[in-house]
C-alpha cells in the first residue's frame, strides 16, 4: 500500500473581492521547526508547554554588535543592562559578562543586581521612585543615583548629611524632541529651566557629587533624530556645567527606546523594514556630543541603557493549539495554551507566530485567543496561517523583552523559562511555578480556617 | 443523507463556483476530496472511510473535522438539508 | 519593426473609479515604435482590471501588499523574475515606493531593472514635508500646520479663519467650516492615520496638474500640464484638457531641478481666480491619465523605459495642447474560470 498523504483538517472560505490568499498576505508561515539547534517539539517534551526560550547566542551577538557600532563612532562608551527589559538573573549575567553594567528602576531591582554581583559603583539608579532606605542603601553603595525630581533631590541632600556621605548624582532630563507624546512626567525639563535651576541646586548644596546628565525621550523611538536632538541639549547643559562650574562631568545617559523587529500594531509597515538600524541611532547621538561646544578631550562616556533592542528578538514563546472554534461569522479561531498572561507584549505588538511542524500551502484566515477567561485575551485579531488541529505546536518569536517582566499570575501559574547557550545545551533559568509556590506566600486567618460544605 | 447544492462547480485547484448565488470559495486538498464524496452521494461514515485510506490520521480526528467541516458548509447554505 | 525587445512589470492596474496609473502606462508602452514591450501585472487584488485586460498586460502575478514588508515582496518577485526575466520594474502606486526603493539593489542582482527618486526625495515631497521644502524654496503653497495634540489643534481652531483643509498623515482630506468639525476630523484623521494631523489653509480655485519625468540629475525630460474640467465625488478628474501656460513649465522645472528628481511625477496645483498658483502636492508617481501626455506628444513612460535601459532619451521639447481626456467606463467582459486562476494560483 502505497504511503498515506500528510493530513490536514479540511478548510473552505468565501473568496471576497478583497481577498486575502497566500499571494497577497504575508507568506512568512514557513515552519520554525527547531531553535538555536534543539527541535522545538524536543523541549516542549521536556519542559512543557508553553514555554519561554531565550538564546543565548543572539543576546551576546547582538550586544556585541550594538557596542561595536557605538564605540565606532564615539570614543568612551558604555552599556547599563536595562533590568526592567527582562531581569532573570541568568540573563542580566550574560549581559553583565559581556561588560555591561546594571540599570535599575526600583529598591527590589537594585537589590538584585547586587546580588548579581554587580559592584555598587556600576549600578545606575533610575526612576520616580526611590525610598529613604532605596536612597541609602545606593548611597552607601556608591552608586550613580539618577535624580527625578525636586523632591529626591532635597532627600538625598538631607541623607548625604546625616550619613556623611557624597552621593554620585546625575539628574534626569526630559526634553521637547520633536517627538510625542513627550516624556515629560520624569525628570525635570529642559526647554523651561528646571533642569539647570536643579544642577545649579545640586552645586550649591555641596554635598553631592555631579556626574553626569541623563534622559530617556520614550520608547519604541522610530527617530534618530530625535536623540540627535536630545544628545545635543544634554551636551549643551554639560558644556553650561563646565562653563559656571569648572567641572567636567564624566557621562551623559542617553537611556533606551531602542526598537526592537517587533511588529508595532497599527503600523503600515513590518517593524523589520521601519525601524532604523542601530547604526542610525548611534550615528544621531555621536554627532550630537561630537558636535557639541565640549572640547574632545573633555568629552564624556555615552552610557546606553538598551533594553527591548538587545533582548526582544532573543526571546521565542512556545506553545500548542489547545481547540479550534469557528465563530459565529464562519471565521476560525484558534485557541492556545498561552494568553496575555504571559504575553504581555500582545497588546501593542502584532508577534510573528510560526506553526513548529510541516504545514502545506493552504492558509486560513483566524483569530488568535489564548486560554484565558476574559475577552480580551487576544493574541492576534487577525492572521493567515495553515490550518493547526489540536496538540499542533506554535513559535511566537521576538519576546525576549518586557515578557518575563511584565508576565501576570492569572488563574494559572507561569511556565518554565529556559535559555539555549551556544553549545545548543537548555538550561532551565526560571522554574515553572507550583501551587505550593504561591499558596507558601498566603497566609488564612485562624477563624477562617474551617468550613462545612 | 447529506445532499449537496446542485451544479456545484469545483475545479482542480480547489476552486468552487456556485452558480445559483454567484459566490466562490477557495477548499484545501481534505475539503476538496469531501466534496467530491458529497457530490457522488457518500454518507458520512462512508466519507470518514475513504478519507481514512487517504490521509495520515485516525478516525477520531477525521469524524471531529468533517462533522466541522459539514456545519461550515451548512452555514455556508452549500448543503441543503439533512 | 522593433529592434530590442523588454518584458516590463507594472503595479497600479486598478483602473476603478479611483484609478491607479498602471493601465495608462502600459497603453503608453504598448505604443512603442522602437521597442517591442510585454507587460507583466503586479496586482494586490483579484479584482484589479488591468489582469484582465490581456491585449495590454500579456500576464499578470499577485503580489503581497507592501505591508508585508521587503522580504515577503522580494520572495514574491524572485519567483515571478524565474518566470518571466522582466527587464524593467515601473512601481504606479505610492505606498509601495518606498519597499521598491529598498529593493533597488537585489533586484537588480536577480536583473530587474527600476527608475525611481531616492528615500530621501521621496521624504522631501512627503505630505509632511512638502510645506517646508516649499518655503524654503519660495514656492507658494497654502499654508500648513501640524498638530499632535487636540488642545493645541482647539486653540488654533478658534482663533482660525475657516474653510479649512484638514488631512490625513498619509491620505484623505476634509474641507471643514467650523472648530466643531475641525476636532471631529482630527480624532477621525489621528484614529485612522495617526499623528500628526495637518492643518492647511483653503485654496479655493482652478486644479491644475503637471505630469512629469525628471532623469535623476535634474534635467526635466518632459512636463505636460492639464487642467481638470470635471472632478469626481471621489476628487478625481473625470475629464481634462492640456494647456499651455509657461509658468507651470517653469514651475515644473524648477521643482524638477531642486529635487533632481528620479523617475515620474505628478504636480498638483492650485490657480485662483486673480492668477496666483498654489503648489498642493507631489505625487512620487505618473499620474491615471498619463497616457494624454503620449496622446500630446510626449511619451514619458516610454521615455522612462528608455533612460532605464540605458538608450538615449533627448528631453521633449513641445506638446499639443488641446488634447483631451474624457475617462469612461466599459463593462470588459471575461469568465469565472479568469477570477478562479488568479485566485486559487495568484497569476493569470
Amino acid at each position: 500500500m502505497s504511503e498515506k498523504l500528510r493530513y490536514e483538517r479540511p478548510v473552505i472560505q468565501k473568496l471576497n473581492t478583497g481577498l486575502m490568499n497566500k499571494f497577497g498576505t504575508n507568506l512568512d508561515y514557513s515552519p520554525i521547526i527547531e531553535i538555536e539547534g534543539i527541535e522545538v517539539k524536543k523541549l516542549i517534551e521536556e519542559y512543557g508547554s508553553p514555554l519561554f526560550v531565550l538564546s543565548e547566542n543572539k543576546i551576546r551577538k547582538k550586544y556585541q554588535h550594538a557596542v561595536r557600532t557605538f564605540s565606532s563612532r564615539y570614543p568612551k562608551v558604555q552599556f547599563a543592562w536595562s533590568y526592567k527589559t527582562n531581569y532573570l538573573n541568568a540573563i542580566c549575567s550574560v549581559f553583565h559578562q559581556e561588560g555591561s553594567w546594571a540599570e535599575v528602576v526600583s529598591g527590589f531591582e537594585y537589590e538584585k543586581a547586587l546580588a548579581n554581583n554587580v559592584p555598587g559603583n556600576k549600578i545606575i539608579f533610575n526612576g520616580p521612585d526611590k525610598s529613604n532606605d532605596d536612597l541609602k542603601n545606593a548611597v552607601i553603595h556608591n552608586s550613580m543615583i539618577h535624580i527625578d525630581h525636586l523632591d529626591e533631590l532635597y532627600c538625598l541632600i538631607k541623607l548625604a548629611k546625616e550619613i556623611n556621605a557624597r552621593p554620585r548624582v546625575a539628574i534626569r532630563v526630559n526634553m521637547d524632541t520633536g517627538v510625542y507624546p513627550m516624556w515629560d512626567r520624569f525628570g525635570l525639563n529642559y526647554e523651561n529651566g528646571q533642569a539647570w535651576d536643579a544642577l545649579n541646586k545640586i552645586q550649591a548644596s555641596g554635598v553631592l557629587d555631579l556626574k553626569g546628565l541623563h534622559c530617556h525621550i520614550g520608547t519604541f523611538m522610530l527617530t534618530p533624530n530625535a536623540y540627535g536632538m536630545a544628545a545635543s541639549k544634554l551636551a549643551d547643559l554639560a558644556f553650561r556645567v563646565q562653563q559656571k562650574f569648572g567641572i567636567s562631568l564624566e557621562y551623559i545617559d542617553m537611556g533606551g527606546g531602542l526598537p526592537s523587529s517587533n511588529n508595532l500594531k497599527g503600523a503600515y509597515l513590518p517593524g523589520i523594514d521601519i525601524i532604523p538600524s542601530i547604526d542610525e541611532f548611534a550615528e544621531a547621538i555621536a554627532t550630537g556630543l561630537i558636535n557639541s561646544p565640549i572640547r574632545p578631550e573633555d568629552l564624556p562616556t555615552l552610557i546606553m541603557e538598551s533594553g527591548r533592542a538587545l533582548v526582544d528578538e532573543a526571546g521565542y514563546l512556545l506553545g500548542t493549539v489547545i481547540s479550534n472554534k469557528r465563530l459565529s461569522s464562519g471565521k476560525r479561531a484558534t485557541i492556545m495554551d498561552f494568553g496575555v498572561n504571559i504575553l504581555f507584549t500582545s497588546f501593542w505588538y502584532n508577534h510573528k507566530i510560526n506553526p513548529a511542524q510541516p504545514t502545506t500551502d493552504y492558509l486560513e484566515d483566524m483569530e488568535i485567543f489564548g486560554p484565558l477567561c476574559m475577552n480580551i485575551d487576544v493574541i492576534r485579531e487577525s492572521i493567515s496561517l495553515p490550518p493547526m488541529k489540536k496538540g499542533d505546536q506554535v513559535v511566537v518569536q521576538n519576546v525576549g523583552a518586557y515578557n518575563v517582566t511584565q508576565w501576570m499570575q492569572f488563574i494559572t501559574l507561569r511556565p518554565n523559562v529556559v535559555l539555549i547557550d551556544s553549545n545548543a545545551k537548555a538550561h532551565i533559568i526560571r522554574k515553572k511555578e507550583s501551587t505550593d509556590y504561591i499558596n507558601s506566600m498566603e497566609l488564612v486567618p485562624d477563624h477562617l480556617k474551617s468550613f462545612k460544605l | 443523507m447529506i445532499k449537496l447544492k446542485k451544479n456545484i462547480a469545483l475545479s482542480e485547484s480547489g476552486f468552487i463556483f456556485d452558480p445559483s448565488t454567484g459566490d466562490s470559495y477557495s477548499v484545501n486538498q481534505t475539503g476538496s476530496e469531501i466534496i467530491e464524496y458529497l457530490k457522488e452521494g457518500l454518507s458520512e461514515d462512508q466519507i470518514t472511510d475513504k478519507l481514512k485510506d487517504t490521509f495520515d490520521s485516525d478516525e477520531e480526528q477525521l469524524r471531529k473535522d468533517l462533522d466541522d467541516f459539514l456545519h461550515h458548509l451548512r452555514q455556508l447554505k452549500m448543503i441543503e438539508n439533512v | 519593426m522593433s529592434d530590442k525587445s523588454f518584458k516590463i512589470g507594472l503595479t497600479g492596474l486598478n483602473a476603478i473609479d479611483s484609478p491607479g496609473p498602471g493601465v495608462g502606462v502600459a497603453r503608453c508602452l504598448k505604443d512603442a515604435d522602437d521597442l517591442d514591450i510585454e507587460i507583466i501585472g503586479l496586482a494586490y487584488e483579484t479584482l484589479e482590471p488591468g489582469i484582465y485586460l490581456h491585449d495590454l498586460i500579456k500576464k499578470s502575478y499577485q503580489v503581497p501588499y507592501p505591508s508585508a514588508g521587503t522580504e515577503q515582496v522580494f520572495k514574491r518577485l524572485s519567483y515571478i523574475q524565474s518566470k518571466e526575466q522582466l527587464d524593467l520594474i515601473i512601481p504606479n502606486f505610492d505606498a509601495e515606493l518606498w519597499n521598491y526603493i529598498k529593493l533597488t539593489p537585489q533586484l537588480k542582482e536577480i536583473g530587474i531593472r527600476t527608475f525611481m527618486p531616492s528615500l530621501e526625495q521621496l521624504d522631501k515631497i512627503n505630505k509632511l514635508n512638502l510645506d517646508e521644502f516649499a518655503r524654503n524654496n519660495d514656492l507658494p503653497s497654502p499654508s500648513t500646520k501640524k498638530f499632535s495634540s487636540l488642545d493645541e489643534l482647539e486653540e488654533f481652531g478658534r482663533e482660525a479663519e475657516y474653510p479649512l483643509v484638514i488631512k490625513g498623515k498619509f491620505y484623505e482630506a476634509f474641507i471643514v467650516y467650523n472648530i466643531a468639525q475641525l476636532a471631529y476630523y482630527y480624532n477621525k484623521l489621528n484614529a485612522k492615520w495617526g499623528l500628526p494631523v495637518l492643518v492647511q489653509e483653503f485654496v479655493d480655485g482652478n486644479e491644475i496638474v503637471i505630469a512629469g519625468l525628471g532623469d535623476g540629475n535634474g534635467n526635466l525630460i518632459g512636463a505636460v500640464p492639464l487642467r481638470k474640467l470635471f472632478i469626481t465625488d471621489k476628487g478625481k478628474g473625470w475629464a481634462g484638457v492640456v494647456i499651455n501656460d509657461p509658468q507651470y513649465l517653469d514651475l515644473a522645472e524648477k521643482i524638477n531641478k531642486l529635487l533632481a528628481w528620479k523617475g515620474g511625477f505628478e504636480i498638483e496645483l492650485t490657480r485662483k481666480d486673480n492668477g496666483d498658483v498654489f503648489l498642493l502636492e507631489i505625487n512620487p508617481r505618473f499620474p491615471a491619465w498619463i497616457y494624454t501626455t503620449a496622446a500630446a506628444g510626449q511619451n514619458m513612460p516610454l521615455a522612462l523605459v528608455h533612460m532605464a535601459m540605458g538608450m538615449e532619451q533627448v528631453p521633449f521639447q513641445q506638446y499639443e495642447t488641446g488634447k483631451m481626456f474624457v475617462r469612461y467606463s466599459w463593462d470588459h467582459i471575461t469568465d469565472i474560470s479568469e477570477f478562479q486562476k488568479i485566485s486559487t494560483l495568484g497569476e493569470l
